[in-house]
């Protein structure tokens, strides 16, 4: 019985984090479901409990279901029969499966049929998911529209549509256009209201749907007619049952092939605004973005973890010369530096968690009461680290998940690059993910203002606060005199006063601060568990050069530099 | 309308994935080495009540196991899947019961139960006789539908069954109350439900409680549905006689292990001396005998 749960106890490591005390008390608001569902937690000791043995299930199905048809679902896709979009055998039985063990709609209250889970463990079900098959991630992970449901929209709405998603309806967010990509401010399908029948509809094209023929789809669209920019666009939600949709054609993708990219068009299409008009983007779909970032950063570490167990198994096997090649240093460092970069990006993972688990539920709290002027201050706390971390994670985890599925096809040499091993697969499902939901430019412009603002710093010095052991302290000073540097260079990039050179450097800055705090992750995970001893010191080796190399080239370039890099198209 | 179903489980050594100290040198098997499972035709059995209870709505399944205490873990297990109750059958008295024994105990619970029908897999993986069922349906005086894969129609007084059979399949039409044995090429279980799971977790069998550190006082009175009930000889007004040892005919007469090795291939013709040539060998080598 291969459990993806069980097989992995960082997962377990990271559960027993000492925030979840708070995490979960906060989420499950002083225990008030205690007596009105059966399944409700009675304690916290109860709902971690529930929350490992949940994971177990996850892990089960993840193993004995998911990861085995992963093959199969590469090979067949989704297909467009009748306007209808027909998942691969496989993917509709994983679909299933976790519909009857009831694991969709997790993070939603009982109220609406979820299980009212915290984000920790949500995240790692999605990471569970993602190492079994990314492409299905994908499917299962836009239960996310939900929260989006829960968060802003009415009560007739909620009533509606939430109670569906645990009997198995699956969600789309319909955002992208063929000119709006990374600028959503640019969309342009149209929502109009019409007066009589007192209601909306919708009409246009959306591209690059994940999921496009969902029952139940979030839309952006324009209801300002003569806007340009975001503050024309409000969200809706579009029910399937309407039939007002034709899907064009499914996209024929590099990778995640079982996932269903689909290009869209809305001809009269009934929609319910959700919340208020003109928040669509600039507070509703960033909210939903920031969550579907957190995914991708689940999705990312899911893949890596496959990917490394891939490339570890063939290292022992594979003999050459007379030996596994393993004993070799070319590739033991290879895999040493993945299992490294994964522990480090888990790490940030799980962190990024629990910030938005605690601002996600005082901002659930708020609504039913006043914030005593101390959990005010906690919440904005949190929700200012998480903003800045959410990024972070995005970024890094994105890019060291191309690193290592492309590292851990280097191990199998020629097999690899051959289809008869999972890794090519794992190669092409993560190439995606330094791409969608933000690239990884995009996360850079995201994260440059906690460079600006200080956010990045003063995290950093709280975590240089945090007791470590004697024997680990020569890593402590390495990560100081890192993030000494990281003052220094800020201030130097920032007192220029010139945002082209900032936009210029603002890769290497954020990199320096992302080093420093999976660093300090990485030491306080050692600080808790002597197997992460390896990773944190391989990690902050590697960090102190790749700061050293981004810190000498910012400090040796002068402004005038930057025409050197400028192309003209002749 | 309502009907009841019973399905008999067992709890088994995992003797899938044997290692090397699966047996203890005297051939018996070394329980403690192997993990502790719900038996996996058990599960497809499982699986059959499930999907009538999904078609009828006032169905209702009970799972009844025979074991030692911890036995009671694989009726969780069963109700993390949507059974509604357990019956635990456990006294030392039952030790070392054969098939026979096992079945005379497990048909004095059913008749308590009164189900309409009895599910149960076709055999269990450590012993693989297959006998516990039927022997149950001969003592109840019911009707057995053995190799079931599915179930085609259910009404109150009737089933109809698909058989899977060594050359084919048999569509069977049954009365109730009756008794199935489900085959594994029949749909493997449902997975595990996160609300079942939630809502089950703490159910106990009063030993279990006597053993729990943390007091179960409280829960058990507000949720009398996580109490599972165990039954002992007296429960079941059973005959000593007819249990554990005393009530067991099958005596084992010595353990050997066996090790098949691939020896030179040889051409037979269909005659009688060479069947007699095959018979032998097979006898022999220990693959029949």
């Amino acid at each position: 019985m291969e459990n993806f749960y069980k097989d992995n106890p960082s997962l377990k490591f990271h559960l027993n984090h000492h925030l979840m005390e708070k995490i979960i008390r906060l989420k499950e608001n002083n225990f008030a479901d205690k007596d009105k569902y059966d399944y409700a937690f009675q304690d916290f000791e109860d709902a971690l409990d529930s929350y490992d043995k949940v994971l177990e299930i996850v892990g089960e199905i993840c193993g004995e279901t998911i990861a085995p048809n992963a093959e199969s679902v590469d090979h067949e896709g989704p297909k467009l029969i009748n306007n209808e979009v027909i998942y691969a055998r496989g993917t509709q039985e994983n679909h299933e499966t976790l519909t009857k063990a009831g694991l969709i709609g997790m993070s939603l209250p009982r109220e609406y049929g979820g299980l009212n889970f915290s984000m920790v463990p949500y995240v790692m079900a999605a990471e569970l998911v993602s190492r079994a098959d990314a492409g299905f991630a994908n499917i299962w992970g836009l239960q996310d529209c939900a929260e989006t449901l829960h968060e802003f929209a009415s009560d007739e709405i909620k009533q509606e549509f939430l109670p569906r998603f645990n009997k198995g309806a699956t969600a789309a967010m319909d955002l992208t256009e063929p000119d709006a990509g990374s600028d959503l401010q640019a969309v342009q399908l149209k929502a109009t209201y019409d007066e009589q029948k007192n209601q909306w509809f919708l009409n246009g094209v959306k591209r690059f749907i994940t999921n496009g023929d969902a029952d139940i789809s979030l839309v952006l669209a324009r209801t300002e007619p003569g806007t340009t920019d975001g503050r024309g666009l409000s969200l809706f939600v579009y029910d399937r049952k309407d039939k007002a949709l034709t899907i064009r054609r499914i996209e024929n993708k590099l990778g995640i092939k079982g996932s269903p990219t689909c290009e869209l068009v809305f001809k009269d299409a009934p929609a319910q605004l959700v919340g208020e008009r003109r928040m669509g983007l600039i507070k509703y779909v960033m909210s939903l973005m920031n969550s579907a970032r957190l995914g991708v950063g689940a999705q990312s570490v899911g893949i890596a973890e496959a990917a490394y167990r891939e490339a570890l198994k063939y290292a022992y096997e594979r003999e050459q010369f007379g030996k596994p090649i393993i004993n070799y240093p070319a590739v033991y460092e290879m895999l040493s530096v993945m299992r490294a970069k994964i522990d480090a990006s888990r790490s940030l993972l799980y962190e990024t968690a629990r910030y938005v688990d605690i601002y996600k539920s005082y901002s659930f709290i708020q609504e039913e009461r006043k914030l005593e002027p101390e959990e005010r201050n906690d919440a904005k706390h949190h929700t200012r680290v998480a903003d800045a971390l959410t990024p972070l994670l995005k970024l890094f985890a994105s890019e060291y998940c191309n690193e290592i599925a492309s590292e851990a096809l280097q191990v199998h040499g020629g097999t690899g690059y051959m289809k008869d091993f999972p890794v090519e697969r794992l190669f092409r499902d993560a190439r995606i993910t330094n791409i969608y939901e933000g690239t990884s430019q995009l996360q850079v412009v995201a994260a440059i203002r906690a460079v600006g603002n200080g956010a990045y710093l003063k995290l950093i010095r709280e975590y240089q606060e945090q007791h470590v052991k004697p024997e680990f302290e020569y890593l402590q000073h390495t990560l100081i005199e890192l993030t000494d540097d990281f003052e220094k260079l800020s201030r130097h990039v920032l007192e220029a006063k010139n945002n082209e050179l900032l936009d210029f450097h603002a890769r290497r800055l954020v990199e320096i601060a992302g080093y420093i705090i999976m660093g300090y992750l990485l030491l306080q995970d050692t600080h808790r568990d002597q197997q992460y001893r390896k990773s944190a010191e391989i990690f902050i080796r590697k960090a102190k050069t790749e700061c050293l190399s981004r810190a000498e080239f910012i400090r040796s370039f002068e402004e005038k530099n930057m025409g050197t890099y400028k192309i003209t198209w002749d | 309308m309502s009907f009841k179903i019973v399905v008999l489980a067992k709890q088994v050594p995992d003797t899938r994935n044997v290692g090397k100290d699966a047996m203890k040198a005297d051939g018996t098997v070394n329980r403690s080495a192997l993990p502790a499972i719900f038996n996996p035709e058990d599960l497809h059995a499982l699986e059959q009540a499930l999907r009538i209870k999904d078609r009828i709505s006032d169905a209702e399944i009970y799972i009844l196991t025979m074991g030692p205490p911890r036995a009671a873990e694989i009726i969780r297990e069963a109700m993390y899947r949507g059974a509604d109750g357990g019956y635990l059958i456990t006294d030392r008295k039952f030790a070392g019961s054969d098939t026979l024994a096992t079945s005379y105990a497990i048909s004095l619970a059913v008749k308590k139960l009164q189900p309409h029908l009895v599910v149960a897999g076709r055999q269990a993986i450590d012993g693989d006789t297959a006998q516990v069922g039927p022997q149950c349906a001969e003592k109840l005086n019911i009707p057995q539908v053995t190799y079931c894969e599915e179930i085609l129609e259910i009404k109150e007084d009737q089933l109809i069954i698909k058989r899977r059979l060594e050359r084919g399949i048999e569509i069977v039409k049954c009365k109730t109350p009756l008794l199935i044995t489900v085959h594994s090429s029949a749909p493997t279980c449902r997975p595990r439900n996160a609300k079942l799971l939630m809502k089950y977790k703490h159910a106990r069998t009063v030993s279990e409680l006597v053993e729990e550190t943390k007091d179960y006082t409280e829960m058990m009175t507000n949720k009398p549905y996580l109490r599972i009930d165990e039954w002992s000889v007296a429960d079941l007004d059973a005959n000593v006689d007819f249990l554990g040892l005393s009530g067991s005919p099958t005596k084992v007469k010595k353990i050997e292990n066996v090790v098949l090795a691939r020896k030179d291939s040889v051409t037979l013709t269909p005659e009688d001396k060479d069947m007699d040539f095959l018979m032998k060998e097979l006898i022999d080598s220990h693959v029949i005998g």
